[in-house]
């Protein structure tokens, strides 16, 4: 009967409440095996943050992998990070996908126009950096 | 001071501020910047990174537990985001233009009002008449109460979208949530009712976070080392104050302490910036 019924919006609702739940629950992890294995390794050292310091290369996005592949604390800590903020992204992706399913083609507009925005932020924002 | 004290302090710093974020549904952002910056004297670009970072977690966090109630309306989420995260990325871009000291005074006064908002008393309020915008738009929505269903319309849609750039730009800017002016956007400029905006706004607050946090991580202002903690205490004292919500309907006092806490911090932040140390 339901599946008659076709796909409706508490469908959507009870999918993009995983999506966050997954999504919050697998970086949260990762950044914290990371920084277990950060301060094992570094948890004597005297760090200073007063001024901001540039970016470290094995933070940027190219230099993670090999970061992670040699069990660096921060690089692992730092692609936490980068699910993270890629969770509610991807719940827009999911959003979007929803309103394909319902053939609401304005939300289909709507929700593109706001994965546009973040994909040109993030390109802008290497150029800048 | 050695990283693992260093870590331990932000981490417990965090649990309470993640703890007093969500007793009073302000975020953790507010208490987390001025205790980076003014007590542990981090640079203000890591602390906005690293708050920026915690808003996404908490918000995702709740958000999870929030749709499944029904009382978000995804569209005028979706709506009003791309006003959100059209802000939020301006903000993150001219941050960097800006001078670190104007930032703390920009945001000791922003959490100022903020505080002073969330004492407002909150009226309900359910609009009967129509606006053409809303239904082209198909903002008017409904939501399940004690005694049935309630339908609710959505009036000045393009107020209350400009209000939306304005709290994105500011998020953007200063790695805050910014729920506060969202709130007062659909509250008191689209009349929506106060359980609809709570619930929608903490719905929107992740995804202008992350609009702007992809700007901050290839700056480099997201620092591994200083996030960690303040993700983790964040996300520990948000699920312990949500469990004490549960069982404690009446939050008053409470949000008395926290105004006293976010105005003394700020007050620090202002008179930091005003003498240049920060």
């Amino acid at each position: 009967m339901a599946a008659k019924a076709g796909f409706k919006d508490t469908d959507m609702q009870s999918v993009i409440g995983w999506v966050l739940r997954i999504g919050v629950i697998v970086s949260i992890s990762v950044v914290f095996v990371g920084g277990t294995l950060y301060l094992y390794r570094h948890g004597e050292s005297v760090p200073n943050y007063t001024k901001f310091n540039g970016v470290p290369s094995f933070v940027q996005l190219n230099g993670i992998i090999t970061g992670i592949l040699n069990l660096r604390g921060r690089s692992i800590i730092q692609a936490g990070i980068i699910l993270l903020i890629a969770t509610p992204i991807v719940r827009i992706i999911f959003s979007t996908i929803s309103f394909v399913l319902e053939k609401d083609y304005l939300y289909i507009g709507i929700s593109s126009l706001v994965l546009l925005i973040i994909i040109l932020s993030s390109i802008s924002g290497h150029a800048a950096g | 001071m050695p990283v693992l004290e260093f870590t331990l302090i932000i981490l417990i710093g965090s649990c309470i501020a993640g703890l007093l974020g969500s007793l009073t549904g302000l975020g953790g952002g507010f208490v987390i910047i001025p205790l980076l910056t003014v007590f542990l004297h981090v640079d203000i670009h890591y602390a906005i990174g690293a708050s920026l970072v915690s808003v996404i977690a908490t918000s995702s966090g709740s958000a999870a537990a929030y749709v499944k109630e029904g009382i978000t309306n995804m569209r005028l989420g979706m709506f009003l985001e791309v006003a959100t995260t059209l802000g939020a990325v301006t903000g993150a871009i001219i941050a960097v233009y800006i001078p670190t000291h104007f930032l703390a005074i920009l945001l000791g006064v922003i959490l100022i009002i903020s505080a002073l908002l969330t004492l407002r008393k909150k009226a309900e309020t359910i609009i009967k008449q129509k606006n053409i915008w809303a239904e082209k738009l198909k903002l008017n929505g409904s939501y399940p109460a004690e005694n049935g269903t309630v339908q609710y319309n959505v009036s000045n849609i393009g107020g209350g979208f400009i209000m939306m750039l304005f709290a994105g730009l500011l998020s953007g800017l200063l790695g805050i949530g910014s729920g506060a002016l969202k709130v007062l956007a659909m509250d008191n400029i689209m009349r929506i009712p106060f359980k609809v905006s709570t619930t929608t706004s903490n719905f929107m607050i992740g995804v202008t976070a992350a609009a702007s946090a992809v700007v901050y991580l290839q700056r480099g202002y997201i620092e591994p080392s200083i996030s960690m903690p303040v993700v983790i205490g964040v996300l520990i004292g948000a699920l312990v104050g949500s469990k004490i919500l549960v069982k404690t309907k009446s939050s008053g006092w409470l949000r008395w302490v926290f105004v006293v806490v976010v105005v003394g911090l700020a007050s620090q932040l202002i008179y930091n910036g005003i003498i240049g140390k920060i």
